[in-house]
Order: structure tokens, then sequence, then C-alpha cells
């Protein structure tokens, strides 16, 4: 890569939010013809550089320039017409409107200014069939798929935009491995054909493998910008927390575990199932056991823990609890049971945008208890405190409102609250989603921490490497059947992958 | 192929035909194709006005004004060509044009200060009723010769049925309303919003531009709304169309339309206004029932087609695709 100018060209950035300095004197610059990763721990501004740059939110000092032309850009409409076109971190796309709108939204093709929906449906098949190898019907509204392919579609809306700045902020956070491989084989071609690509993402491995160049936001300043091949993993994770991360290596290994629990089971299915989301599956857990879910996207691992908290009926087998017996057919039974789930869909069905940490921490707390059985200011404050210290969460602050802090910090305050409940059962369905390594360590400690002391989990992750630390078994999902149950012993990443591929 | 989100308005058509078969079986000289036709001929300026209301629905806002804004149009009609003496032509563009521009005037102050439509619109409803009384507080009948034909011609139909000038207006705007609905920037644009405002917003859809025309267009039905109800009064009045707000926000409801927005069709709220005139109809072929009989219908309705629509919702978020 020959050093040219430089096509985007950030300077002495500031961005200040009301009691948050969120960006202090911040640069970055970006090629052409290359992948440029920005990296820095939840709540180091990534997410706030790229708002300010696409006119989400207005900078208080610096310039940017675009092709050695100064931009003012106010709006995101004014951004795609400067050629930025983004995938925002929260999959910012209308649900009621079908995949294919979606997509093509603001730029339906069109005669005599009629939207030509046939031409539009067919554009979209062949763009997901062809980019991201995805093929659904594109004419459902969005709202009836899971996030992963609402991602994906997020991500084709703006591979559809021709552009000379793509921007996409963590759009890998809920993708399966080979969803990943797909998009960067899609971002290699671009990159080729000379777009500049700007890439966050809490994976050190993706970075690696996709970027040329890397720059390092932490607590919102500037730390460097370095070519990819000539930083050491270590360096970058240094640079990033800026101190020595021992954190993972601290973790007890999977198996090694000391045999705390005496095997007694705590809850029990035979052949529970759900026409069309899963087929019968068997599956037990004991007290005090992490059981961890692998599979690709769509393979049925949210469908599968949605039967055991009654989030879906199951139409087929049994669930016993405690041996207490029956079918929990509402979320209500199940968290009386004290079954707790912790949804991968942070946006719709977790956090509350308009209420502070605090309040977000102790919601379900409180609401268990009832609303007459108030809990005291003073023990609120302890509990958001306490959280707030064991994961880290940035601000520090627990009278933030949540919409106001990184994606990643309002991940830990949904966990924070299902963690607080000390349910009986934890379902946690990709828990470390957009989370920062530190973070994602802390996480899992917490997690073998409760096991330890009795709780069981359900560990649904994408992320292999993660599945395999935390869990004592694993159960692979493969097209909507849970095909192997794996002990310990035959746990290695070798193993759960061809389980998955079905080898 | 059949798609689950057509469901309330197919739940709408059907309960349209079922209660007109109903009331054909029970009265003698329903079932025919005037009862149809007086149907759309006595709700013309309804429907007009419910069509401005679903778009203003669908983008997850909610106009209160368009009850007033008929009186008012009623009355800048009736004082402009009776009291000044200015012809039609010149007056009925105008109100159009006045209408429009209150609405988008609502529209720019719902969102550049980003109050809720609920308060703004309440305001622009007394502040529009309050006018009417300006004018004059009583009725001013028109004598206008075109008002007069607009309100006597008669449209034969096959069958010896007929129709008056409002219904094809008002099928106009129908057909108007559904092309926008489906076939524009503007009418998808207008979803989106409903859908989420901060998605369209970031997706670089024109929110501003897109939600200040939707209350245009809404105060341009609600004008065009007036002109018929003009027609079909023959005079302008303060106390014209009290409570047509809510009737409208029936309607549209009652067609399938969420208020949360985001979800909507013209063509249910088509049927809406159908419904209500037919609930009216059936109470007048009855002679001995109250006509606030209407209204108790049309509330147990509502409540039926909330909750119907609730349940669709909550079926359809479990029902993920993948
Ligand atoms: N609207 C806002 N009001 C107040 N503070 C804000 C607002 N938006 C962001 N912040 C703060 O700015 C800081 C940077 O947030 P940002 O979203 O850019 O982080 P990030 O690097 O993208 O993190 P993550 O990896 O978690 O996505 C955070 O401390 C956050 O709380
Ligand atoms: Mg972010």
């Amino acid at each position: 890569m020959t050093e040219q100018n430089p096509i985007l060209d950030m300077r002495g950035i500031h961005k200040r939010f009301t009691g948050v300095v969120a960006l202090k004197d911040v640069k970055f610059r970006l090629f052409p013809g290359e992948v440029h990763a920005l990296m820095g721990e939840n709540g180091a501004g990534k997410s706030t550089l790229i708002k300010v740059l696409t006119g989400v939110h207005d900078i208080n000092e610096g310039t940017v320039t675009m092709e050695g032309k100064q931009l003012a850009i106010s709006s995101p409409l004014e951004a795609q017409e400067a050629g930025i076109t983004t995938v925002y971190q929260e999959v910012n796309l209308c649900t009621n409107l079908s995949v294919a709108e979606n997509i093509f939204i603001g730029r339906e093709p069109r005669r005599f200014g009629r939207i030509l929906w046939k031409e539009m449906n067919r554009r979209a098949e062949q763009l997901l069939a062809e980019r991201l190898n995805v093929s659904i019907d594109v004419t459902l509204p969005l709202a009836s798929y899971s996030v992963a392919v609402q991602q994906l579609v997020a991500i084709a809306r703006a591979l559809n935009i021709s552009a000379k700045v793509l921007i996409l902020d963590e759009p890998t956070s809920s993708l399966d491995a080979n969803e990943v491989r797909e998009l960067f084989t899609v971002m290699r071609k671009l990159k080729e054909q000379g777009l500049a690509i700007l890439f966050v993402t809490h994976f050190l491995d993706q970075v690696y493998e996709i970027s040329d160049r890397i720059s390092i936001l932490r607590g919102g300043e500037f730390v460097g910008e370095y070519l990819a091949a000539e930083l050491p993993r270590i360096d970058l994770v240094l640079k990033m927390i800026g101190k020595d991360l021992h954190l993972l290596a601290e973790l007890p290994k999977s198996g090694s575990k000391e045999e705390s629990r005496n095997g007694e089971a705590f809850l029990q299915a035979s052949s529970l199932g759900r026409k069309g989301a899963i087929e019968p599956y068997d599956l037990n857990i004991a007290r005090g056991e992490i059981i961890g879910f692998a599979g690709l996207l769509g393979s049925g691992r949210t469908e599968s823990a949605r039967l055991l908290f009654g989030a879906d009926r199951a139409d087929a087998g049994e669930l016993t609890v405690e041996g207490t017996g029956g079918k929990i057919d509402s979320p209500r039974q199940a968290i009386r049971q004290g079954i707790a789930f912790c949804s991968e869909n942070r946006k719709t069905e977790g956090i509350i945008a308009d209420l502070t940490v605090r309040e977000n921490i102790v919601l379900a707390l409180q609401a268990s208890r009832g609303w007459f059985r108030t809990i005291s200011r003073k023990r609120q404050d302890e509990i958001a405190d306490e959280y707030i210290k064991a994961l880290n969460i940035n601000p520090k602050n627990p009278e933030q409102l949540i919409k106001n802090l990184s994606g990643g910090n309002q991940q830990k305050v949904l966990l924070a609250r299902w963690l607080l409940m000390e349910p009986k059962l934890l379902i946690l369905d990709e828990p470390t989603r957009g989370i920062d390594i530190g973070a994602k360590a802390e996480i899992q400690k917490l997690v073998l921490a409760l096991s330890r002391k009795g709780m069981s989990v359900l560990f649904i992750s994408s992320e292999l490497e993660e599945v395999l630390r935390v869990s004592d078994r694993i159960a692979v999902l493969r097209d909507r059947h849970l095909v192997k149950m794996m002990t310990a012993e035959e746990m290695s990443h070798e193993n759960v992958m061809k389980a998955i591929a079905g080898g | 192929m059949f798609k689950r989100q057509y469901l309330p308005i197919l739940v709408t058509v059907g309960l349209f035909v079922l209660v007109f078969l109903a009331g054909s079986f029970r009265y003698t000289g329903f079932f025919s194709l005037q009862v149809l036709t007086n149907l759309l001929i006595d709700n013309a300026f309804l429907l007009i006005v419910a069509v401005g209301m679903t778009f203003v629905i669908v983008s997850g806002g909610i106009d209160l004004s368009v009850g007033s804004m008929v009186a008012l149009t009623t009355m800048l009609s009736a004082t402009l060509v009776e009291q000044q003496g200015w012809p039609p032509s010149v007056v009925i563009p105008l109100v159009l044009a006045f209408g429009c521009l209150y609405g988008f005037g609502m529209g720019a102050i719902i969102h550049y200060f980003n109050i809720q439509p609920f308060i703004v619109t309440l305001a622009g409803m007394f502040l529009a009723r309050g006018l009417c009384y300006i004018i004059s507080i009583n009725t001013i009948t028109i004598n206008d010769s075109f008002y007069k034909d607009m309100a006597m011609t008669k449209i034969q139909l096959p069958g010896g049925s007929f129709v008056s000038i409002s219904v094809i207006i008002a099928l106009a705007v129908v057909l108007l309303a559904l092309y926008l609905a489906h076939y524009t920037r503007f009418g998808r644009n207008t979803y989106a919003i409903g859908g989420s405002e901060q998605s369209a917003l970031l997706m670089g859809l024109p929110v501003a531009r897109t939600k200040m025309l939707v209350y245009a267009f809404s105060g341009f039905c609600s004008a065009l709304g007036g002109v018929v109800f003009t027609f079909y009064m023959l005079s302008g009045y303060g106390l014209h169309a009290v409570g047509l707000e809510l009737d409208a926000i029936a309607a549209v409801v009652i067609g399938g339309t969420l208020l949360t927005g985001g979800v909507g069709y013209v063509a249910g709220t088509f049927f809406g206004v159908l419904i209500l005139g037919v609930i009216q109809t059936i109470i007048n072929f009855e002679g001995t029932l109250s006509s606030w009989w209407t209204k108790i219908v049309i509330g147990v309705l509502l409540f039926l087609f909330i909750i119907l629509q609730r349940v669709i919702n909550v079926r359809a978020s479990k029902m993920k695709v993948i």
C-alpha cells in the first residue's frame, strides 16, 4: 500500500456531551483501498467518532476534510450524499418494513416517481444472495428475522450505496463464523475497488485478518495509528487498556473446575420441541452446571432457549423443574421457578432507554418483589455501585441515562440486571456481544463464580472460544436439531467445529 | 401467497360484509345497491378526512385538528361566497391551500420544537374552532348556485342507483392515497418514520420534510372534507363536525392501522369508514333505537380491534423466521 493522500482526514476533533467529554483532540485518517480498524475499550469513543463524522451529532471543534475539501456534514443524509455510508452499531433499520425496502428505501428503483416493487424485490434477493450468501424471503417484514439477519440486511443496505467510504461499527458482533467469512470476502473485494473501509470490532482475530491499519482510542483520546503488520497483538491490547492485562490468563480453564456440585438435576427437558423452531431435544441441567450452546446462525440456539423460558410454547415434550414437573408455558412461570433470560436483542427486549443505569439494573429485582415492596434508595445505590464496579461500567455514574452509554456498556447493564437476580438458572443469549476483551473476561469470571455458588447457566454464544472456556458441557445445534451433547472430555475446538459443520 | 400482515385488513373487510349481510337478512330493502351508495354519500367527508388521518397515524402521530378544520372550512367557504361574493372557483382552491398550510405549520412545530403531536394538534383544534366563531356565531346558509349544483347532482349508476359528486371526489382521494402510500417515496418514508424515526434519520431519509408533508396532507384532506361537507350541508357553522376527529381515528383503527405507527392501510380505512356507516344505517333501519347506539357499537368494535391487533402483534413477534 503506497502512501497516497488520505481520502478522509479528521483533525483536532472534540466532542462534549453534558457532563462527559467523549472525544478529546482526536485525529483519524482513512486511505482509499484500505481497511482501517478503529479500536478501543467500551466507551472509548469509537461510535461517537463515527457519529460526529456522519452528522448524527455535531462536532464541537475540529475539521473534517474529504478528498482535500473541507466538509460540514449536519445529517446522515448529507453524509450519504458526500459518499460516506454507515452501518451503525445498533442495527438501525425499520423492522415494520420488508427486507427489500430496508435495503432500498430512499433509493428505490422508480419509473416516473412510481416505485417498482418487483424490480426492488428482485434486486434485493440478488444482492443478498450474491454478496452475502443469504437467501431469505425479502418481502416479509424485517421484524420476522433475528438480529443476525437484520445485521446482514443493514450491511447489504450499505453495500448497495455506491460510496467512497464505508463505515462498519461492530458489524460482526452477532454473526457466526460463516457469515463473518462472507462479509470479509465482500470487504476485500470492495477494498480492491478502491473503497476506504472503517471497521470497528472487539475481536482481535478479525482485526488482524482483515485490516491494514489500526487506530486506537482510549478514554476519548487518540493513542496512535499503526500498520497492522507492525503492531503485535499484546501491544494492541496494552495500548487499548493502558495497562497490562492478565485477566484472560487468570481464567480457570474449562474442565479444571473443581467438582463443587453434587450433580443434582435442576431442569430436565425431554423431547421438548416446537414445530418450525426446534426439533424435539433432550437436555438435563444440573445445579451449578454451565451448558454452552454452540451452532451457526439460525441453528435454533435461541429458539430452544426460549422454550425453556416459556417465551414460546413448546408443542411437544416435557419440562421438569426440580422434580415439580409440567410445562413452563409463560415467562412468568419460568421466573417463579427461578429462571432468568438475558436476551440477545437488547434494543427491543432489554434496556429502557429513558431510565437511568441504576433503574435499569434494579428493574427485574424490583418487579420480582412486586411494586409494593420497594427496594430502598440506599440499597439501590449500593447495588448499582457494586455492579458498576464489578463489570466496569463506564461512565461510573449510576444516574446517567442508559441511552447515553456506549453499546458495550449498555450490554453490561443488562447483564447486571439478571446477575443481580441470582436466579437458579440463568439463560444468557450472546451476553458478550459488543463487549471489549477486558470486560468479556470479567463477565466470564463472574459467570463461573456464580455457577460455583450453585447457579446453573445456559450460555449461548457465537464465539466458540468463549463457549469452550466457560462451559462444563456443550450442546451443538445444527439446522434446528440438537445434534450432539459434548462432555468436558470431548470438548475441543476441533470437535465442536466438526459437529457444527456436520462432519 | 397469504401474508399474515394482511390479516387485520381481511378481518375488517370480513366484518363489513358480515354486518351488511346481517342487515340484509333482517330488514327488507336493506340489500340494495342504493343502501351501499348511500353509505358513501353520507360518509364521503369522513372518508376523505380519515384518509389523511391514516397517513398521520402511520407516521406515528395523531391529528386532532381535523374536525375543527372541517368546520373552519365550511365557515370560510360560506362567508367568502355568501358575504364577500367571491366565486367558488377562487374560494375552493383558497380553502384547500389554507388547510395544507395549517397542517404544514403544525407539522413544522411538531418536528422542530420536538413537541408531541397530540398537544400541537389539540392546540390546532381549539384554534380552528375558535376562528369559526370569529367569523360568525351563527349558521351561514349557502345559496350559491355552484354549491347547490354540487349538492343536487346525481350521477346515475346502472341498476337505478346513484352517487353524488362528493362520492367521486372521495373515491379519487382514496385512489390517490393508495398510490401515495404504496408507490411513492413519500409514502414509504412515512411508514419508515412510523416504524422508527431514529432509524429513518440514520438511514438518511428526509424525516423533517416527510413529517411536515404528512400533516400538510392531513390538513389538505380535512379542508377537502370540509368542502365536501359544505356541499352536503349547504351551510357554514362553527358547530359542524364536532367530534369528527374521533370518528376518523376510530375508522382508521378499525381499518387495521396501528396507533403506534408504522403499520396501516388506506384500503383498511376505506372499510373502516364503511363499517361505521353501515352500523349507523342499521340503527336507522331499526327505527326505534336511539342513534347513540352507534357510539356504543363503535366503542365495542374499537375494543375488539385493538385487542385483535395486540394478539396478532404478539403472535407475529413470536414467529421469527430465522
Ligand atoms: N448522547 C450522549 N450523551 C452523553 N454521553 C454520551 C452520549 N453518547 C455517548 N456518550 C458517552 O461517550 C462515551 C463514548 O461512547 P461511544 O459510544 O463512542 O463508545 P464506543 O467506543 O463506541 O464503545 P463500545 O465499544 O461500547 O461501542 C461514553 O462514555 C458514553 O457514555
Ligand atoms: Mg460503539
